[in-house]
């Protein structure tokens, strides 16, 4: 299979967006948490990485964003090696950590008090970035949520109001740690589409880690298998659905022997783990 | 039994006076039918006459003990709150301090006061210090711990976004730790009126401990008792205070 089909499809341009050249982290003298990772994400690419439990995927976005330095290998991002925090990045995980008080608009707001140019243009330009925000909920179905703590809000809301935040300086690489793991199954299938629509307007790059096999089918260009650890990247699988995808999708049976496939080479993973 | 014809809410709204009428009750009583003399433990009535007969002094001593207690424990929030947020927004110095914060405040604070006199003399500077030290420690221990919970993720979020220490610590951390903040307030204040009295008992002429240890030295207990009623009104109407603020500061930690 090649890169995906149709409109989706990430610009196979000659430069990756992510680079990764034989990356190990090892946190202290136990062993490496993550191995020889090696691997390419394009611009505007949707990446999902599945694995069992402590494979490392938490450990590889933290690489991913500065948040840590590798023991071995390079990063780059844009071109330009990682090493420190990578401002171009929103990050969602899986509580949504919004502050209780602060109301919905102001925790979407938050990074702009952090992250510059933003923060020194706040103050005098907040109109223009109060209709931003304004419309990255509405985009998600929150705008008559803007005044609300976020107590007052669902879990499937604080997670959209989650994903805005993440989203509010126009970061080009979204990360997202199980971003849906803690919410039902129907909150979490709408919310799907809510990425994906955010995605397909606005085109960043986005680096899913997910437990959720059928998550990372029906939202992903390609998904990486971790094995556990040390995470290494024992398989790299490129998803064919044309976009936009929507639920139907997930009733077919190319998307379950899709799902199959993953879930069985999980799972062999899991047996040598056992042996 | 009229209390009981009430609604449920007003039951709730009378029941800490229902409370205290039924202490008084039973001191009053207590006191009666065993014919103690007031002159080891006076009852109720003769309490309240020594208010009244003897207001003016103890009106007196109470400011002394009051304006005393507040400066005592003005000091602790800022040295509680600075210390606070030193031991709680590092990791190495949370390990470093805490040990020797616990140990402090192990020792009985009375025990600083013979050290205090012979530094400042009798009177009111010793009882500040007595109450700043005994108030200081539950805000230090419950600033650190609003800060020392934050959770990792909110961190990754700001930082990745360049934010230094101080803009994590502005923007998440002090707000956070500012419920825990304020409930500490209300127990450090009822403890600064320790701190202060215990200090006055052993080294000042004047506020409610010397009133007390004077009056109790004479066998005045009536007196003496009016003192401890002085005392339990500020500390209780000092609680309400701050636990009124800690609602407005801080509903938001209190609506869930």
């Amino acid at each position: 299979m090649t890169a995906t089909a149709t409109t989706s499809a990430a610009p196979e341009t000659g430069r990756p967006f992510v680079a990764f050249d034989h990356v190990s982290l090892a946190y202290d003298d136990s062993g490496n948490a993550i191995e020889d990772i090696d691997l390419n994400i394009a611009e505007g690419e949707f990446v999902a990485f599945v694995g069992p439990s402590g494979c490392g995927k938490s450990t590889f976005m933290k690489l991913c964003t500065g948040l840590h330095q590798p023991t071995a290998g390079r990063i780059t991002v844009d071109g330009a090696p990682v090493n420190g925090p990578l401002k171009i990045t929103g990050m969602a995980f899986q509580n949504a950590t919004l502050l209780p008080w602060r109301t919905t608009l102001d925790n979407v707001m938050l990074p702009l008090e952090i992250v510059q140019p933003h923060r020194a243009r706040l103050r005098r330009h907040r109109k223009e970035y109060v209709e931003k925000a304004m419309g990255l909920l509405q985009t998600v179905g929150l705008d008559g949520y803007a005044d609300s703590y976020p107590w007052q809000l669902s879990g499937g809301m604080q997670q959209r109001a989650s994903i805005c935040r993440a989203l509010i300086h126009d970061p080009r690489l979204l990360m997202l740690d199980e971003p849906f793991g803690a919410l039902d199954a129907f909150t979490r299938e709408e919310l799907w589409s809510v990425l994906q629509d955010l995605w397909r307007q606005q085109r960043f790059t986005v680096v899913l880690v997910t437990h959720d096999l059928r998550e990372a089918a029906y939202l992903a260009d390609t998904i990486y298998v971790m094995s556990k650890r040390p995470g290494r990247i024992i398989e790299k699988r490129q998803v064919p659905f044309p976009r936009p995808r929507n639920l139907e999708l997930t009733y077919t049976p190319e998307f379950s022997d899709l799902v199959y496939d993953l879930r069985a080479r999980i799972g062999s993973i899991r047996e040598d783990n056992s042996q | 039994m009229t209390f009981l014809r009430l609604s449920p809410e007003m039951q709730l709204r009378l029941a800490p006076w229902a409370a205290v009428v039924v202490l008084l009750a039973i001191w009053e009583g207590t006191v009666r039918v065993l014919g103690v003399p007031q002159y080891i433990f006076p009852g109720v009535i003769d309490t309240a006459n020594a208010l009244v007969e003897f207001h003016r002094p103890v009106s007196r001593h109470a400011w002394q003990t009051f304006w005393t207690t507040v400066i005592g424990f003005a000091i602790g929030v800022v040295v509680g709150l600075v210390l606070g947020v030193i031991v709680g927004s590092s990791k190495f110095m949370y390990r470093a301090c805490y040990p020797l914060l616990v140990a402090f405040n192990a020792i009985p604070k009375v025990a600083f006061v013979p050290i205090l006199v012979v530094w400042f003399g009798i009177g009111t500077v010793p009882a500040i210090i007595t109450a700043f030290l005994i108030s200081f420690f539950p805000i230090v221990v419950n600033v650190a711990t609003g800060l020392a919970t934050l959770e990792p993720e909110m961190e990754d979020v700001l930082r990745v976004l360049g934010a230094k220490r101080r803009d994590v610590l502005f923007k998440v951390g002090l707000p956070r730790s500012l419920p825990y903040f304020f409930a500490s307030l209300k127990i450090a204040i009822t403890l600064a009126f320790v701190g202060t009295v215990v200090s006055e008992t052993v080294a000042s002429n004047q506020g409610i401990g010397y009133l007390m240890m004077s009056a109790g030295s004479q066998m005045r207990m009536p007196l003496v008792f009016a003192g401890l009623v002085a005392i339990s009104v500020m500390a209780m109407v000092m609680y309400q205070f701050f636990a009124w603020i800690e609602h407005r500061m801080t509903g938001w930690a209190h609506r869930r």
